[in-house]
């Protein structure tokens, strides 16, 4: 029933241009992200989207004329022309022009992505079927991030939970990476299994996963705030329920978050090793009764 | 099977006899004829484009509002899977084939295709293909799933449907190479005397070029394809990082066949609308040399352009820089094309019957799809967009109103040839306008999900994606029940209606020898070779 409403709700929005096509301009294009690269990225897409507009209008406007006016059913007589030299190489040369004219920015936004120095903070990122890890490589800091158990109970197959009833539907986990503002993070990227691809869309940059192989990436987050992506390269079953919770936070927050993790996994550690101990006494007790038994 | 061949050889003994093709099945199972194998390609793939259509429709379904409500995501992917192989290779390519047989030999004055016997098993190869490839949805384990480029490793957890999905690609390759082989050597040979090189119709010139294509890449992929094989069940390790092997190397290899293949599916298009805007605006081609040699240079680019497919794998960055450049090349030839049908159309007289109809929505709506793939071509860009519903907006928009709409219209534009009959041009014209709305519906707010963030190839979404998706889900029924029309108007028309004339169209005469046959064509046509002067 309500599917049905709803249908009826985005026929209806679809014959009176209502709320879709009003949505924001941010639901209809590029994001303009939180990082340098995003914003150039942005900038380019713009650029070209515009070129493509500007191209479209004088071509569509010549085909819309040549169609209203050159009718069979207004007596338009043929001409017989077959070629015209002339506007055959302006209409070669002038997009060679614009290509340059669009490559130029291109490349030096590509050598900017592709400048990994200094960097100020190295994490590596390891896709598995199906989540993702995260190592803070010189800080001791591992760990792995899921899809929120909230997401997860609303995906099963008719759970009959309203998935506009959860907070961030399908793009929240139960560990988000964590980074500090304003720092060059780079991303050492790989895979366990198949290939993902790990995708912050406000950062600007996607970079497959891939077994075998470290990619590497980098992005610098101005703001602080909490950036949500997807894995974006087909992994299998649950190819759709793995996403990414980046949290960007100050740096004495980031620190602050950083020395919990340390301490956490400290206290793990010392658990783990006391456990051990204790396990390892007991078996020299079992077996120095064993031996006093034996006597 | 005894029989058969004497029947065979009687035929042979009495030639001169104007005999008609053999009854019933038989005919349709051993005929060496151009038509009937034509008809019968043709057949075939609007019987597939109805199967993948209907795979699509499970898609859309699912991906109606968010939340799982019809399939588990592993089907889902096996659907995604499946209808993008049974639209590239059993509808797509057969279709351009089917017309490629139907006309080609009429187009050049042939009497029939240089090698009939190895066209009757070319076709009969497709069918065992897509056969094994239905048959692969029920084997243990599900259908393919791992998306119709088979990426590895994620391909090698397929079940029991592996091997059977790679040998359908196995059987689909060998066809096409057959039948690339045969439209070459029919072409090289059997023109009518006068007939020179640069006086061939368009659409031959395109088959031609797009033959060589398949040619040189459907062995590549049956190579990658092979290397899949061995990896999952002969222990090599071409793929496999663990054993020595690289998983990005079957990408290079993938896309060197994969690019080419769109071209595959694109030229004919091409030269189907080459052949339709000269006759409906009543003018001579403009540009006919520039056609040509865009078309050629298109083909040549193809091969120098697949790593764009794959932007992201991690390349260094000499190798993304000139992929980026060579795909921008793409834009002149393929802009030339597009301002020589313009100006075809300039200072001509143009009517609107459905063919026309069809070829304009082509032209408009192929230049949307032109305009993002430039758009994708930008390498820093298309770290945003790929793996992103704006990628599958934009092949959408070449393949369906692009590859499609201009097979349409070819079959708007033949079908009063083929059948002798005028279909119900009134809804042809129903037919052109739910498709043309529909297709826009379905298609073009894709390109806002995917800049919004909407990954491709996933089962359910984040909420904020739920309005543009059901939009597009309303459009895809819309143009899914559409086509029932369109298989209402071919089977109406195959039974009777308005006799056509030799040339169907106003004057058609000029544009080409195929108007110079009776309509319907007769079985035999030009045993004597026409004279071009």
């Amino acid at each position: 029933m309500k599917m049905v409403k709803r249908a009826f709700a985005a026929g209806a929005a679809l014959l009176l241009g209502a709320s879709p096509a009003m949505a924001a301009w941010s639901d209809l294009n590029l994001r303009v992200g939180v990082t340098e690269l995003s914003r150039e990225i942005y900038d380019l897409h713009m650029l070209i989207l515009w070129i493509c507009v500007a191209i479209a209008v004088a071509v569509f406007g010549v085909m819309i004329y040549s169609i209203a006016t050159f009718r069979k059913s207004k007596g338009a007589v043929p001409a017989t022309f077959d070629h015209n030299t002339k506007a055959e190489v302006i209409w070669t040369v002038i997009p060679v022009l614009i290509l340059v004219g669009m490559a130029i920015p291109a490349a030096k936004t590509l050598v900017k992505i592709d400048d990994m120095r200094g960097s100020e903070l190295t994490i590596k990122v390891t896709g598995y079927q199906w989540k993702w890890q995260y190592e803070y490589v010189d800080q001791g800091v591992s760990f792995y991030s899921t899809l929120a158990r909230s997401s997860d109970e609303a995906r099963q197959l008719d759970s009959g939970v309203d998935p506009g009833s959860v907070d961030n539907y399908l793009l929240e986990v139960d560990n988000p990476l964590v980074v500090p503002q304003g720092k060059k993070v780079r991303v050492l990227i790989t895979a366990n299994d198949v290939i993902h691809a790990w995708w912050v869309p406000d950062f600007g940059m996607k970079k497959d996963a891939i077994p075998g192989y470290i990619n590497e990436m980098w992005f610098r987050a101005d703001e602080p705030g909490v950036y949500r992506g997807q894995c974006a390269e087909l992994c299998g079953r649950d190819h759709g329920f793995m996403p990414i919770v980046v949290v960007v936070k100050p740096q004495a927050e980031y620190e602050a978050w950083l020395q919990e993790q340390q301490a956490a996994r400290q206290a793990a550690a010392t658990a783990a090793a006391q456990t051990a101990q204790a396990s390892q006494q007991q078996v020299e007790t079992v077996a120095a009764l064993r031996v006093a038994n034996a006597e | 099977m005894s029989t058969t061949h004497t029947q065979a050889h009687g035929h042979a003994h009495e030639h001169h006899d104007d005999h008609g093709p053999a009854k019933g099945f038989k005919r349709w199972l051993t005929t060496t004829n151009h038509k009937d194998i034509g008809t019968m390609y043709l057949v075939f793939s609007l019987v597939m484009f109805l199967v993948g259509g209907a795979m699509a429709l499970v898609v859309r379904a699912e991906l109606f509002m968010p939340g799982m409500q019809l399939v588990d995501p592993g089907f889902f992917n096996t659907m995604t899977t499946v209808h993008a192989l049974i639209m590239v290779f059993g509808a797509v390519m057969p279709a351009t084939v089917g017309l490629a047989n139907w006309m080609i030999p009429l187009q050049i004055g042939a009497p029939d295709m240089a090698l009939p016997r190895m066209n009757n098993f070319s076709f009969w190869l497709l069918v065992a293909a897509f056969s094994l490839l239905i048959l692969s949805l029920f084997m243990p384990g599900g259908g393919p799933a791992a998306g119709w480029t088979l990426y590895p490793p994620l391909v090698l957890q397929t079940g029991d449907a592996l091997p059977l999905a790679i040998f359908a690609i196995h059987l689909a390759g060998a066809s096409s190479i057959m039948g690339a082989i045969n439209i070459i050597v029919t072409i090289m040979n059997l023109r009518a005397p006068g007939m020179t090189l640069l006086k061939m119709p368009l659409f031959v010139w395109t088959w031609l070029i797009t033959a060589y294509l398949l040619i040189a890449v459907m062995p590549v992929f049956a190579g990658a394809v092979t290397m899949l094989l061995t990896d999952h069940f002969f222990g090599t390790t071409f793929f496999a990082a663990a054993g020595g092997g690289d998983p990005v190397l079957y990408q290079h290899i993938f896309w060197f066949f994969g690019h080419p293949e769109v071209y595959i599916m694109i030229l004919p298009a091409f030269g189907i609308v080459s052949e339709i805007i000269p006759t409906f605006s009543r003018k001579p081609l403009f540009g006919y040399d520039a056609m040509v040699y865009a078309t050629a240079s298109i083909a040549f680019l193809s091969f120098i352009v697949w790593a764009h497919h794959m932007f992201t794998v991690g390349m260094p960055l000499a190798g993304e820089m000139f992929f980026m450049l060579s795909t921008m090349l793409i834009a002149v030839p393929t802009g030339v094309k597009v301002f020589n049908w313009t100006a075809t159309m300039w200072r001509g007289s143009i009517s609107f019957e459905p063919p026309m109809l069809f070829a304009l929505a082509f032209l408009f709506l192929f230049t949307i799809g032109g305009f993002s793939g430039l758009m994708m071509a930008i390498a820093p860009v298309d770290f945003q967009y790929h793996d992103t519903y704006f990628i599958v907006a934009h092949f959408h928009y070449v393949l369906v109103p692009g590859a499609v709409f201009a097979i349409m219209a070819g079959v708007y534009y033949w079908l009063p040839k083929w059948t002798g009959h005028m279909y119900d041009t009134k809804l042809a014209n129903i037919h052109f306008w739910m498709s043309s709305i529909f297709v826009n519906v379905l298609f073009f707010p894709q390109h806002f999900l995917g800049l919004a963030g909407m990954p491709r190839r996933i089962p359910d979404y984040s909420t904020q994606f739920a309005d543009w998706n059901m939009v597009s889900s309303i459009g895809a029924f819309g143009f899914g029940l559409s086509q029932l029309l369109f298989v209402y108007i071919i089977w109406k028309c195959a039974k009777g209606g308005a006799k056509a004339s030799h040339e169907v169209w106003d004057d058609a005469r000029v544009h080409g020898l195929e108007w110079t046959v009776p309509s319907p064509a007769p079985y035999h046509t030009f045993e004597e070779a026409p004279v071009v002067k």
